[in-house]
């Protein structure tokens, strides 16, 4: 059965959606693939639908979204495979591995952040928006794109395991269960991001 | 009463991985249809030509914050089953100015990224590595810095705590402050709009 959805499109009107029934997503997929890009939806519509997600996890779970602390089980994970002592003579580790009952990764982040990647996939190709390539002002070399893109990701692992959490389980669900630290963390976040824009400017306007 | 659902026993661990998995689905695909599987669109945040990581992420807060406290007031949700992270100030503001600069370097937050190499963006997926690296060293450093990274403990605490007055009160003050961020947010996008590159 085809259930024909209507999605907002950017103009705040609706657009004919896709089949969503699993049996026609592979031909939507296919379909759209062949389609040129869809633009993204209005930043109010994705912003109600990221909200209802986070809600259902608040209802369904009882905790909210995350995301950095699935990266954080796998590197346990893997400094435990090559030295066990080393990495269970570590507090940050040892919080990850558990009593060692079950394998880390067996974690409900883990999973979550599995689903975060299918979902974007699942989004970007009914939206015509799958492709390889690399994301940077026109002003920057791809190299030294990835270079930047290298080192803002080793920045905020350090700063996401430090702040005990990153955007998704500090900035989203902690703000909105009203918590201290997830607000000082926000502001903190944008404080730090706005101050480095301007250096950083090259690679994006 | 009767949600959270997990924590009255509705279902075991392993259904709750499922859970997880579904609700990462709706996460990434939510987070996609944003924009926010592009640098180029996060980063535009930075030069306020474009603010629509803004006012995603307060619609998102203002959604889920305003349906999580009518469920409790119904009584359908008991809050205090909802796990709060606890607050350890000064390392959370620290980590959250690291954080911020590491955006504006890498174009990308943990999640976002996921979504970015799950649509092909080879930057997302180096930024990926960067994550697990940057763990990595954390985790490395972490005897010498455990003492601060314990340091400030609040436990977990709320704004309404804090100041002593009611939920609604800061939930109304909030949306406030959201509302008013949104008309800021679309006249900053026209004033800026001669940064857009291109």
């Amino acid at each position: 059965m085809n259930a024909v959805v209507a999605l907002p499109s950017r103009n705040g009107g609706f657009e004919e959606g896709p089949e969503m029934s699993i049996l026609s997503s592979a031909a939507a997929i296919a379909d759209h693939a062949l389609h040129k890009e869809r633009p993204y939806w209005h930043p109010y519509a994705a912003g109600i639908g990221l909200g209802l997600v986070l809600l259902l996890a608040f209802v369904i779970v009882g905790r909210g979204l995350g995301a950095s602390g699935a990266f954080s089980s796998l590197v346990a994970t893997v400094v435990h495979a090559v030295a066990p002592a080393h990495a269970e003579s570590n507090a940050f580790y040892g919080e990850y591995l558990g009593d060692g009952s079950k394998s880390p990764l067996l974690d409900w982040l883990v999973f979550e952040v599995m689903g975060v990647f299918a979902g974007g996939f699942l989004s970007g190709a009914l939206a015509g928006r799958l492709r390889i390539t690399v994301e940077k002002g026109p002003r920057i070399s791809t190299p030294g794109r990835l270079m930047l893109a290298f080192l803002g990701g080793f920045i905020m692992g350090v700063g996401a395991k430090l702040a005990r959490g990153c955007t998704s389980g500090q900035g989203l669900t902690g703000g909105a269960l009203l918590s201290v630290g997830g607000w000082a963390f926000m502001l903190c976040v944008f404080a730090g991001a706005y101050a480095t824009a301007y250096f950083v400017r090259r690679q994006w306007i | 009463m009767s949600a959270p659902f997990y924590k009255y026993g509705l279902f075991g661990d392993e259904i709750s991985l499922v859970m997880a998995f579904l609700i990462g689905i709706g996460f990434g695909f939510f987070l996609e249809r944003a924009g926010f599987g592009n640098a180029r669109k996060l980063a535009a945040q930075f030069y306020l030509y474009d603010m629509t990581v803004f006012k995603v992420m307060f619609t998102a807060i203002v959604t889920a914050m305003i349906g999580l406290y009518y469920l409790s007031v119904l009584g359908f949700v008991d809050l205090s089953l909802v796990y709060l992270s606890p607050t350890f100030l000064l390392p959370q503001v620290i980590g959250g100015l690291i954080l911020g600069v590491g955006f504006a370097v890498g174009g990308y937050c943990p999640g976002t990224s996921a979504v970015s190499a799950a649509t092909g963006r080879l930057d997302g997926m180096v930024f990926l590595l960067g994550i697990v690296a940057g763990i990595f060293f954390f985790g490395e450093v972490f005897p010498a810095i455990e003492s601060f990274y314990t340091t400030t403990p609040m436990g977990s605490v709320t704004l309404p705590q804090l100041f002593g007055v009611s939920y609604g009160l800061i939930l109304f003050l909030v949306v406030l402050m959201a509302l008013g961020g949104f008309l800021l947010a679309s006249w900053a996008e026209k004033k800026f709009a001669h940064l857009r590159p291109e």
